[in-house]
Parts: structure tokens; C-alpha cells; sequence
């Protein structure tokens, strides 16, 4: 400013030329600052909203699948001697049979040819441990089917399941050319074909040998020389690494020469053939050796109708074995398997096997929390409401009672779990883990929320409507509760509708008071121990098993349908009772 | 056990309803025959509500009160019959005591002694009896005030100003309890903090710059004391918090001046559910979110530029909670920049100023305070938050301020210390306390001055 005054003292009016190149070029700039800015926050704007898409899209493509679980049809021989021997068709007896043995049973009838016991506790690992339970139920249903053969559908274990859904590796198969001879001898089998028969097997594992080559000696480069003449286990690790970049170099590079297929770095190459399946450990352009998966029939020496199987991920980076893998397609392949809506994720509670586990505990849980919480919040929060808005004396106290409130509604939510550890738990006796405890360390987590939100509903009452009751005679109370609460209470109910929905996503404080144990039963009462849906998603969260992580996200999506619910209704509640005065 | 407790204690609330309901209905009607024949001063009503809240009230008290001293008392008589040597201090007796719980509730205790037994069977017997003697005196004292309702049913009697007089008595009470809860944190994180200083000197506390609360079980075994200097922990918290805002502070603060200053009603409507939206999403979904999508991402890019990134790091904590804290900027910056008057905004565009020039030499100036104390809040959520760092951010507390390392915070290693069985009096749990009254002045600093900004400033353009 100083800056122009002095101008203008100095040489008078300063005259602009405002069609001067200049002149022109500086409003250019100023517009394109301007638009600069606007595009700058329309794009925080958008930024915003495409990390809501992004976060809600990651969790539905985690979730959805865990909603939906893989069965077999498995027939099963209910053997009266195995589950009442005595055939008095006690109740307890019944109840007591060993059900899962039944369903191991059906398992090996369904693959006669498993006998080692590794391979048959795999093959027993396929279906769900949970699943004799259900057999049970059906048994217990109906005592008459004991003695006879049933169909039931059989729920597969979770790395089944995950299998299943496509999670675990890629399967490819191609029809294969020319004739095979088949040597079995046991357990291992020689294929013996014309010279191009195994070509196609061959040049794919040639190619990844060499891709492994490139990729060992990036991993090389990353060890500089300097650091690994420094160390000796570095330097020893360099050397194994130079040895297996020669190595891998000298045999991608000569293309007829015979593989071994290691599981660790090679996808599984397999041979469909004579009505079984054979896992190769060995190929050579016009022969391959490998061992016995599914068995061939007996007699088979010869044969002209075969297919190459591959399972595009090495065998040692998935967590489902070939042989199972070769049993699941079989079933599959026998149309045996089924995929269904996982109702137990809503009729169990919580498991340790990922397939069993399901949410009904912490539905409960949440639900006696919250009852708890609305009990005591709402009552308080009104009346605490009504009493700054209408009856408090303005004075210092008063003041300081707001000020409180206010800070209170920003006090971190940890520290609320403090509180009710420190008073509740250890000051009062009352018991841990319960949904009375949470329901009241939420009750004061919220309070502030809803006595802001009640108090703003009352202020939008007009005092035309309290006068008037006062005109015709009523008392102060009166004229409140009969007038002015009535006609604040869409308002209010908003409030503590969007309190309530904060409620149920809080965790940290359940935390705090021991709400986060591993609970399998659905609690009856505000005293059993309980947990809470955000609870059972941090416990989920933190547990190794990749079918845990699909629950996990399956949860979430059900908290945050609950949680648009709710606030759809304070929406909706808002939109149609508020009135504009 | 507990069922039965649970199973009396549903049955005197049912009870303390059905007498409460039922002195209403009967003193109404009292009341109501009287009125047909003289003019009284209440209506029938007030008699009733009157009548029912001197049932309801002397029997919540008796509840409330009477298990209060009940537990007390229980627990010092059955405690009696043990040897005094096993329970020198708080730790001793809190074991004890659970012990006779669980051997009185049939569980199994290993090694029980004489005096456990007999504190049990203690234990077992005064539990039932003050249990009943609570119900029993809490009936007599319901119906008590049953009668005495019933016997004030009189012309004269004001029963609206008397009922009147304890409605006010109730609601400044509910009023009372949000200072109630301020005193009970001040109070539960004061009293086990003066606790921990009685064994760690405030100065280690405070300045130390090693924290490793692991302690050996038993006082005799070698290194019996952890370390619990907090400095790591400053700088793990700030370092999260720091990339927080550094996200939501642009982020927040654009979109906020966009929408209050651009955006056409149309697109209001749609955007502002999006952040609200965003403000509703529960921490622990955000927690997985950072845990399981940002970390590895952050991983897999670090890596390829030749990083060296833990699988932890506080970058994927702090870009997850600067989204979370996104809506608070942007809503409390859009409420104090929508607050600045009209007629500076005219001022400036009649002189000539563009939009954007407007917006940056006169509207933000002006709404400075409020946007201050906006991002005031926003840093005092960052620092409270839980979830997202307990899922996300390690437990390894390092001292540095590198993102890409995993450090620990505050709320991390409360939520550490006391998840699962602690001992009380340890100065590990007591740490806890600690650590809580240190994040709870912290944060309240920040509210109290960001607030007291907002309210000033209110005042300046009303």
C-alpha cells in the first residue's frame, strides 16, 4: 500500500492500459490462478469421495465371498452298531455318537484307492470338523434314517473353500497329442509317448527357468559386492546365488534337455489319463515320469485320450497340496460339490475354524450394549438437555457445565475405557467383558453427543409455544414436557439415532474393559461375557488364517449396513418431522 | 452363581417397576375419588407421579448404594478368616478374593487352604444375605413410600409443586453427571498416575528415552523393573499425527472452501453425505483398511523404489487417519468460513479481486481463528485415536522419525498394557494410567483452547 501512495504522490494519476499485452497476460494469469484453485478444491472434494469408493469397494471384493460356503453331497452310511449300539435310541447316546468318524467314512468311500494314513488325514481335512454336528442335528431329528444310507451336504473346510472360490491357484488343461504307453509300477508311473509329446510341458518349464534366471540375478544385483565380502553369511548367500543363476542359465538353455520339476519354484505339471491322475517329477521331450495322484485303472498300458493339467502356482506357495487339490476337482468334476448362502455366519458364534465362525455372538452382544447404552444415555441426555436449555440460571456454574460438555464430547474414546475399567470394573465389582459395563462406558462416550444434539432441538422450538402454554396457565414443567419436548423430539431422536450408530462402531474402550475375549457362546444377559461386532472385527483381523480376513471384511460390511440404517433413519426422521418455524 | 446374582437383581427391578406402577395407579385413584368430592389442589395425577416416584427413587437408591457397601463388606469378612501374611498388599488381597469368588462359584482353585475354604463358605453366606437383605429392605422402603403417598392424598397437599421440585432435583442431576464422568476420568487416571510416581520418578517418565514396560513376574528376578521413558512414544504419536494432518489439512481445508465458496447447491447435496459418510465409518474398519490394504501397497512401492519399509509403518497409520480426520477439518473450516460476513466478500470482488483472490487474502484471514483451532481439533483426534494404530502401527517403540519405520503411540500401548490379565498395582498396569493421563491432558489442552478460539471469535462477527 505504502508502495502505490508513494507512486501516486510521485507522478500522479497512474494511468493502466488495460488492453496492453501486459495487462492482458496478468488477467490471463489471475483467471488461470483462479481456476487453478477451483479445480484444486473441487479435487480434494474428489479425492474424498473416491477413497470412500475405494475403501467400500476393497471391503465388499474382500467380504463377499465369505458369504457364501462350499458342501459336498456326501453320502453316508448311518451304521446303527457305530451310533446306538445297544439300539435302545437313547437320546444321550445318540447325542454322544462320534458323527465326524461317519463323515470321514463317506469321505474315503467316495476315494477308495487312499490308503496311506498322511494322504488320508488330507483327504479327512477336507471337510469341516464342525461338519459332524450337522450330521448330528439331522440324526437327532429324525432317529428313524439310523441304519441307512443319507445324502447330506457336508460343509468343506476353509482352505477347501477357499480352493473352491478360486482363491489358492489356477488350474489349466489342454487336450494332450499323440499315444501314451503307461508303465505303473506302484506308486510312480513312466508316460511314454512320441517324441513332441511332452514339448508344450517342457518349453513352459524351460521358460520359467529362465524367468527365474532374470529374476535370481536381479536379486543378486540388489547384494552389493562390497557389503558381502564384508559379511560371510551374505557372501555365502551370494555365492549360492551366482550358482543357481548358472545353473538355472545352463538348463533353460538347451531345450531338449530332461527337467525335474521342483514343487518349491514349478508349478505342478499333471497327466489326466486312464480315469486317473498322475503328478509328473520328471519330463522329457517324448517321456515323463511321475507319481500316482488318483489311480489309473489296473490294466491300463495304453492310451490316446489324454489331457495336461497344470496348477500355475508351485506347490510349496499355496496352502492346498496337489493331492487335494486332485480330489476337490474330482468332486467337482463328479458335480458333488455345491455352493450355498453361509447362513451359520449368522446362526453361529465365534470359532476358531473360519468356516464355523460367524457373527450371532457379537450381533447379541452389540445389540444388549446398546440397549444398555440407549437406556441410560437417553434418559440422562434429555434431561440434561432440557435443564441447560430451559431451567439452568446463567451464571458461572452453568458455564462451566458447558464448557465441560463440550470437552467431553472430544475426549479421546480410550480414555472413556479407562474410566470404566478403573470405576466399573475395579471400583464398583462389576463383572468384566459384560454388556452392562460397555453399555454404560458407551452411555458416557455418547452422552455428550446427544445432550448437544437434544438441546439444539429444543432451541429450535419457537418460544411462542412455551409462552403460550405459560399464557394459559401452565407451569414451567408443564409447558415443557407437554409442549415444547413433544415438538423437539424428531430432533432429539435424530441425535441420538446418529449416537447410537457411533456407539456401535466404537471398539477402543470395549477394549479397555475385557470385551475382547475369544467368547463361543451367544450371551443371554446384560451380566454374561460378551463381545461386540468392532470387537469380533479386531479379533478377526489380527488372526493368521486368509479365510479369517474374508469374515473380517464380511463383518465389517454387515456393521456398516447397520450403520447406514441407522443413519438412513435420522435422515429420513429428519426430513420428515422437522419443522421449519 | 452370577446368574443368580443376575437372576435377583432382574427380579428387583421388576419389582421396584411394578410398585412404582402400582402406587401410581392407586393413588391416582385415591386422588381422583377425592376430587369428585372436594376441590383439590393437584390433579389426580400429580398424587399418582408423586406417589410413585417415593417408591421408585428410596429403592434405586437401596439398590445402588446398598451393593456398593455390600461388595465391601463381603469381600472384607470373607478376606478375615485368611492369613493375614497372604495379604500384604492390594495385588495379594485382589488375588485372594478372586480365588474365594471362583472356589465359592464351584470352579477350581489349585491348592485351596483351610482359610480359603472358609472364606468361601464366608463368602457364600454373606453374599446371599446381604443380597436379600438389600431386596428386603428396598421393598420395605418401597412400600413405605407407597403408604406415605397414599396418606398425603389431600385437598390442600401441593403434590405438582412438591413432584415438580424433584423433576428439577432429577434433570440438574443428569445435567451433573457430564461433570460427574469429567471428575470420575480426573480422578480414576490422577489416582493410579500419583500411583506409578510413587515407583517411577516422574523425570525417567517424562524424559527417559527408552520404554520397555515388560516386567518380571516376581519382584526377586533379575530386572525386575522395565523402562518407562516416553519419548518414543512422543515422537511415534507427533510422527503419526504429523502425517495425519499433513493429509487432511489440504485435503480437508480445500474441500471445505470449495463447498462453502463454489459448489453449486446440486453438488453440495451430493458431496457432504460423502464426508459424512466418511466421518461415520468406524475406526476399526479404517484400522483394516490401513492393516491390510494401504500397508502392503506401501510396501510393495517402497520396495520397488529400493526402500527399505517396515511392515508396520507409520506412514500407512497416518495416511489412513488423515482420511479419518478429513471431515472434522472440512466441516468445522466450512462452519466458520460460511460464518464470515457477506459484505467482506462484496468488498473485495467490488474492488476487483477474483474469486480465489477473495477467498485467499480476505475469507481465510478472517476465518483463520476458527480454521486454526479446526485443525486443533483435528490433531487432538489423530493423537486420541486407537484402532487404526493398534491394527496398523507396530508395538515396537522406536525412536524415530522416519515414516517408513514402525513405531508405537500412546493409545497403542494403553490399549497393549491393559488388554488381557494385568495385575493391578504393577507399575506396567499403573503405566497404562499413566500414559492415559498424560493423552487425556494432551488432548484436553488442545479442546479447551481450540474451543474457547471458536467461542471468541463466534462473539467477534454476531
Amino acid at each position: 500500500m505504502t508502495d502505490a501512495v508513494l507512486t501516486f504522490a510521485q507522478t500522479g494519476p497512474r494511468k493502466v492500459d488495460f488492453f496492453s499485452e501486459e495487462a492482458m497476460a496478468r488477467v490471463q494469469k489471475r483467471y488461470r490462478a483462479e481456476a487453478r484453485f477451483k479445480a484444486y478444491g473441487l479435487g480434494a472434494v474428489v479425492l474424498a469421495g473416491i477413497f470412500v469408493v475405494i475403501l467400500l469397494a476393497d471391503i465388499v471384493s474382500k467380504g463377499l465371498p465369505a458369504f457364501f460356503e462350499h458342501r459336498i453331497a456326501l453320502t453316508v452310511t448311518l451304521d446303527a452298531a457305530k451310533i446306538d449300539p445297544e439300539g435302545k435310541r437313547d437320546i444321550e447316546v445318540l447325542r454322544a455318537a462320534d458323527y465326524q468318524r461317519l463323515i470321514y467314512d463317506g469321505l474315503r468311500e467316495e476315494f477308495p484307492g487312499v490308503s496311506d494314513r498322511r494322504d488320508r488325514r488330507k483327504l479327512e481335512g477336507l471337510v469341516s470338523t464342525g461338519s459332524g454336528n450337522d450330521l448330528r442335528t439331522l440324526v437327532l431329528r429324525n432317529p428313524s434314517i439310523i441304519g441307512q444310507k443319507t445324502t447330506l451336504p457336508v460343509l468343506l473346510s476353509d482352505d477347501a473353500d477357499l480352493y473352491l472360490k478360486g482363491i489358492g491357484t489356477r488350474v489349466e488343461r489342454a487336450v494332450g497329442k499323440g499315444t501314451l504307453d503307461i508303465k505303473q509300477q506302484g506308486k510312480t508311473v513312466e508316460l511314454v509317448g512320441s517324441a513332441g509329446a511332452f514339448a508344450a510341458p517342457l518349453a513352459d518349464v524351460k521358460a520359467r527357468l529362465k524367468r527365474l534366471a532374470s529374476a535370481t540375478e536381479f536379486e543378486l544385483q540388489g547384494l552389493s559386492a562390497a557389503q558381502a565380502t564384508a559379511n560371510a553369511a551374505l557372501e555365502a548367500r551370494r555365492e549360492d546365488l551366482t550358482a543357481r543363476v548358472k545353473d538355472f542359465r545352463q538348463r533353460s538353455g538347451d531345450p531338449a534337455s530332461a527337467e525335474t520339476l521342483d514343487p518349491a519354484t514349478m508349478p505342478s505339471e499333471l497327466v489326466e489319463i486312464a480315469g486317473g491322475l498322475v503328478r509328473l517329477t520328471e519330463i522329457a521331450p517324448g517321456r515323463a515320469a511321475g507319481v500316482v495322484l488318483l489311480p489309473l485303472a489296473a490294466d491300463a498300458t495304453r492310451s490316446d485320450s489324454w489331457h495336461r493339467t497344470t496348477y500355475t502356482t508351485p506347490e510349496s506357495n499355496r496352502r492346498i497340496t496337489d493331492i487335494e487339490i486332485a480330489w476337490l476337482e474330482s468332486l467337482r468334476g463328479r458335480k458333488l460339490t455345491e455352493k450355498g448362502f453361509a447362513w451359520r455366519f449368522f446362526t453361529n458364534g465365534d470359532s476358531r475354524e473360519p468356516e464355523l465362525a460367524g457373527i450371532r455372538g457379537a450381533l447379541i452382544g452389540s445389540a444388549l450394549t446398546l440397549a444398555v447404552t440407549l437406556l441410560f444415555c437417553l434418559p440422562i441426555g434429555v434431561g440434561a438437555a432440557v435443564y441447560l436449555e430451559e431451567f439452568a440460571p446463567k451464571n458461572r456454574l452453568t458455564d462451566i457445565l458447558e464448557v465441560n460438555i463440550n470437552n467431553l464430547a472430544a475426549v479421546p474414546s480410550i480414555v472413556f475405557g479407562l474410566l470404566g475399567l478403573a470405576m466399573f470394573l475395579n471400583f464398583f465389582g462389576l463383572p468384566r467383558s459384560a454388556p452392562l459395563v460397555g453399555g454404560l462406558v458407551l452411555a458416557l462416550l455418547v452422552l455428550p453427543t446427544i445432550i448437544i444434539a437434544s438441546r439444539a432441538a429444543l432451541k429450535a422450538v419457537p418460544p411462542s409455544i412455551k409462552e403460550a402454554a405459560l399464557g394459559v396457565g401452565a407451569s414451567h414443567q408443564q409447558a415443557i414436557f407437554h409442549h415444547v419436548l413433544p415438538l423437539a423430539m424428531p430432533g432429539i431422536m435424530t441425535g441420538t439415532i446418529i449416537g447410537m450408530a457411533h456407539a456401535l462402531g466404537e471398539t477402543a474402550p470395549l477394549l479397555m474393559i475385557g470385551m475382547v475375549a475369544f467368547i463361543v457362546d451367544i450371551p443371554q444377559a446384560i451380566s454374561d461375557p460378551a463381545t461386540v461386532l468392532p470387537v469380533q472385527i479386531y479379533l478377526w483381523s489380527d488372526l493368521p488364517e486368509v479365510a479369517f480376513q474374508a469374515k473380517t471384511a464380511a463383518a465389517i460390511m454387515v456393521l456398516l449396513a447397520f450403520l447406514f440404517v441407522m443413519n438412513g433413519a435420522a435422515i429420513l426422521l429428519r426430513r420428515r418431522f422437522e419443522q421449519r418455524w | 452363581m452370577v446368574h443368580r446374582e443376575a437372576f435377583v437383581a432382574g427380579l428387583y427391578f421388576i419389582l421396584m417397576i411394578v410398585l412404582a406402577l402400582g402406587a401410581f395407579i392407586i393413588t391416582r385413584s385415591s386422588a381422583a375419588r377425592l376430587a369428585g368430592t372436594a376441590t383439590i389442589h393437584s390433579r389426580p395425577t400429580y398424587h399418582g407421579l408423586l406417589a410413585a416416584m417415593q417408591v421408585f427413587l428410596p429403592m434405586l437408591a437401596i439398590l445402588f448404594f446398598g451393593s456398593l457397601l455390600a461388595t465391601r463388606f463381603v469381600e472384607q469378612q470373607s478376606l478375615a478368616a485368611m492369613d493375614p501374611a497372604l495379604l500384604a498388599d492390594e495385588l495379594h488381597r485382589g488375588a485372594a478374593y478372586r480365588d474365594i469368588r471362583r472356589f465359592a462359584a464351584g470352579g477350581a482353585v489349585a491348592n485351596a487352604t483351610d482359610g480359603l475354604k472358609a472364606g468361601a463358605a464366608t463368602f457364600a453366606y454373606l453374599n446371599t444375605l446381604t443380597q436379600w437383605a438389600i431386596a428386603g429392605i428396598g421393598l420395605s422402603a418401597g412400600l413405605a413410600g407407597l403408604l406415605f403417598g397414599l396418606r398425603t392424598v389431600t385437598a390442600e397437599f401441593r403434590a405438582r409443586n412438591r413432584f415438580e421440585r424433584i423433576v428439577a432435583a432429577l434433570l440438574l442431576a443428569c445435567a451433573g453427571l457430564a461433570v460427574l464422568t469429567t471428575v470420575g476420568i480426573v480422578f480414576s487416571v490422577l489416582f493410579e498416575t500419583v500411583h506409578f510416581f510413587q515407583k517411577v520418578s516422574p523425570v525417567d517418565f517424562l524424559f527417559g528415552t527408552h520404554w520397555s514396560p515388560q516386567q518380571a513376574i516376581r519382584a526377586d528376578q533379575g530386572g525386575a523393573s522395565g523402562s518407562f521413558g516416553i519419548a518414543p512414544l512422543v515422537v511415534g504419536t507427533l510422527l503419526i499425527s504429523t502425517i495425519a494432518i499433513l493429509v487432511a489439512g489440504p485435503i480437508g481445508l480445500f474441500a471445505a472452501i470449495y463447498m462453502a465458496e463454489y459448489a453449486s447447491p446440486k453438488f453440495r447435496a451430493w458431496a457432504k453425505p460423502i464426508l459424512e459418510i466418511l466421518a461415520g465409518i468406524p475406526t476399526v474398519v479404517l484400522g483394516f483398511f490401513a492393516a491390510l490394504t494401504v500397508a502392503p501397497v506401501i510396501r510393495e512401492v517402497g520396495t520397488a523404489l529400493g526402500l527399505n519399509v517396515a511392515s508396520e509403518s507409520a506412514l500407512a497409520a497416518g495416511l489412513v487417519m488423515g482420511i479419518m480426520i478429513v471431515p472434522f477439518v472440512s466441516s468445522l473450516s466450512d462452519d466458520v468460513i460460511t460464518a464470515v460476513p457477506q459484505s467482506l466478500r462484496d468488498g473485495s470482488l467490488g474492488m476487483g479481486a477474483t474469486h480465489s483472490e477473495t477467498i485467499r487474502r480476505v475469507v481465510l484471514p478472517a476465518a483463520l481463528p476458527g480454521i486454526v483451532s479446526a485443525f486443533m481439533l483435528a490433531i487432538s483426534r489423530a493423537v486420541g485415536e486407537t484402532m487404526i494404530v493398534v491394527m496398523a502401527a507396530g508395538l515396537a517403540a522406536n525412536l524415530s522419525f522416519n515414516p517408513l519405520d514402525a513405531v508405537t503411540t500412546f493409545t497403542v500401548q494403553i490399549k497393549t498394557i491393559l488388554v488381557g490379565d494385568q495385575e493391578f498395582d504393577s507399575a506396567k498396569t499403573l503405566a497404562a494410567f499413566a500414559l492415559g493421563f498424560v493423552l487425556f491432558f494432551f488432548t484436553l489442552t488442545l479442546n479447551v483452547i481450540a474451543l474457547a478460539i471458536v467461542r471468541k471469535y463466534r462473539e467477534q462477527y454476531d
